[in-house]
């Protein structure tokens, strides 16, 4: 098993850094070849660098020996119809409420591993030093994880209904637009950024996980047309959360201030 | 050295915090409702642990290095004040991350079968690989002209709505026509492009940018970025969808 787990560290680490490797290119080359000057702290930026590298490849091959295995299954056997419907029953009509435990689960695994998310926790740190503290690491980071619970949860409840994408799709850019003209300006870039940064390393894989299992164990679905739509859900909600969670502020102060008068 | 090692105590911590929900949610569906043992548990446990070191190294990394080089470069191209050479490295920058990205080789290798099931792609050999490499390509294309309109629009002082209400009204439009098989697809390549690596280095880059250009205002300004990074590739996916067939 240590031989093993170092040959995985290995090969992580080669992937990882072939993943930088562009980056870096790109960073480096228009550094010497267009800026011409020195980077400052460029002894403390190369650390910086191998830090991110080797940051990464454990996490993600912890991710690849703790969870992924772990929640992959779950996530069958949550789908699987001798667990919803009980072993040996005769399934007639598909209902949509029977698979309750998929849709909780679904908004779990949703909040969890958007919390856990190193990019979002990136974004969130930036956004409380620009703001100078108004926004909240852990205020934003909550607001953005129960846009993501939301958005797996309606995303495997479209799988079940098989109702069209699009629909769901352009109803939340209507909410995204009226609540657009009613917050206040300066969260709205943070806002529309936030559904990007969602989905990221620890939900992509556990997520489309879940929606494949829904996609195969279902009758009449298609694990290769109704699959996809899940990281769509889970990159719009959390510009509705986001937005939601600025407005909520705002009532707080108001009621607040109201209450001290 | 022992103030170090507190420090060091204090971000592990730290990082088992953002951990504990996921922790909470498998164990409670694993042993509550699906009532089963947990399987390996120490292998588990060993990989709990590079989670933790590697979550930690990375948020290390971050501080040191990602946030530096993007506001360093931000500032370092404002100084410099040429226009043509800021678009460049923007797109540079947007082609280059997504263009190697992971989590987009897969989904266009998936959407390659879909094609192919949809009966979409012609029978030659080859034809799935074909489409999967330029849907890559496309989706790398759209990212790099994601960052060269935003990081224009930080120049400008746009607000953001107006460029992204758009951009969701072609989304909406272009959804009627597309072929139905790619419209899952579009939607979701949005949200994969956007990697650990680049969010950071990105939201460095425009806030930095925000920063050093007089007149706007990091937060206003500054964010947004990663915005157009989700929407253009919904939109040039799915023209992508319905030029294929003509093209190819």
């Amino acid at each position: 098993m240590i031989m093993e787990t170092l040959i995985q560290l290995f090969w992580t680490a080669a992937v990882t850094v072939r993943d930088v490797l562009p980056i870096a290119v790109v960073l480096f080359g228009f550094q010497y070849l267009v800026i011409r000057r020195p980077l400052p702290h460029l002894r403390r930026i190369i650390i910086g660098f191998i830090y991110v590298v080797i940051g990464l490849t454990f996490f993600l091959i912890g991710l690849e020996k703790a969870l992924f295995p772990l929640g992959k299954l779950m996530a069958k056997q949550l789908t699987d119809p001798a667990f919803i419907h009980g072993i040996g029953a005769v399934v007639g009509e598909l209902r949509w409420q029977d698979y309750y435990m998929v849709y909780l689960f679904a908004a779990a695994i949703g909040f969890a591993t958007t919390i856990a998310e190193p990019s979002l926790i990136a974004v969130a740190i930036k956004a409380n030093q620009v703001s100078g503290g108004a926004v909240g690491i852990w205020g934003l980071r909550i607001a953005v994880a129960i846009g993501v619970a939301f958005g797996v949860a309606l995303g495997t409840f479209r799988i079940v209904t098989s109702t069209p994408l699009h629909y769901y799709i352009i109803a939340g850019y209507i909410i995204v637009i009226i609540q657009t003209m009613r917050t206040e300006r300066a969260i709205i870039p943070l806002a529309y950024d936030s559904g990007g940064v969602t989905t990221s390393t620890v939900t992509v894989p556990l997520v489309t996980a879940l929606g494949l299992g829904l996609a195969t164990t279902i009758p009449g679905r298609s694990s290769l047309l109704d699959g996809f739509g899940l990281i769509a859900f889970a990159s719009l909600c959390p510009i509705i959360t986001v937005m939601g969670y600025a407005q909520f502020g705002r009532w707080l102060r108001l009621r607040r201030q109201v209450e001290g008068d | 050295m022992r103030t170090g090692l507190f420090r060091f105590f204090g971000l592990i911590a730290e990082s088992l915090r953002d951990l504990a929900p996921i922790i909470i949610v498998i164990g409670f569906f694993q042993l509550v409702v699906l009532r089963q043992p947990i399987p390996d548990l120490a292998e588990i446990l060993l990989g709990l642990f590079f989670v933790l070191i590697g979550l930690t190294l990375f948020i290390q990394g971050l501080e040191l290095g990602l946030f530096p080089i993007g506001e360093g470069m931000a500032n370092a191209f404002a100084r410099k004040g040429s226009l043509f050479w800021l678009l460049a490295f923007s797109f540079a920058l947007g082609f280059g991350t997504t263009a190697a990205e992971p989590a987009l080789i897969a989904v266009a290798a998936e959407a390659a079968e879909v094609a192919a099931a949809g009966g979409v792609l012609g029978t030659a050999p080859g034809a799935q690989a074909d489409y999967a490499f330029y849907l890559r390509g496309t989706v790398a294309l759209s990212v790099g002209v994601a960052l060269v309109i935003g990081v224009f629009r930080i120049l400008k002082g746009w607000p953001i709505h107006y460029l992204i209400i758009g951009g969701y009204l072609l989304v909406v439009i272009l959804t009627f026509f597309a072929p139905a098989s790619i419209v899952g697809i579009a939607y979701d390549s949005g949200g994969v492009t956007t990697s650990t690596i680049t969010v950071p280095l990105v939201t460095a880059l425009g806030v930095g940018l925000a920063t050093a250009i007089k007149g706007r205002n990091p937060m206003i300004d500054g964010f947004g970025l990663i915005a157009f990074a989700s929407l253009t590739p919904m939109i040039f996916v799915l023209l992508f969808g319905m030029l294929w067939p003509a093209l190819g």
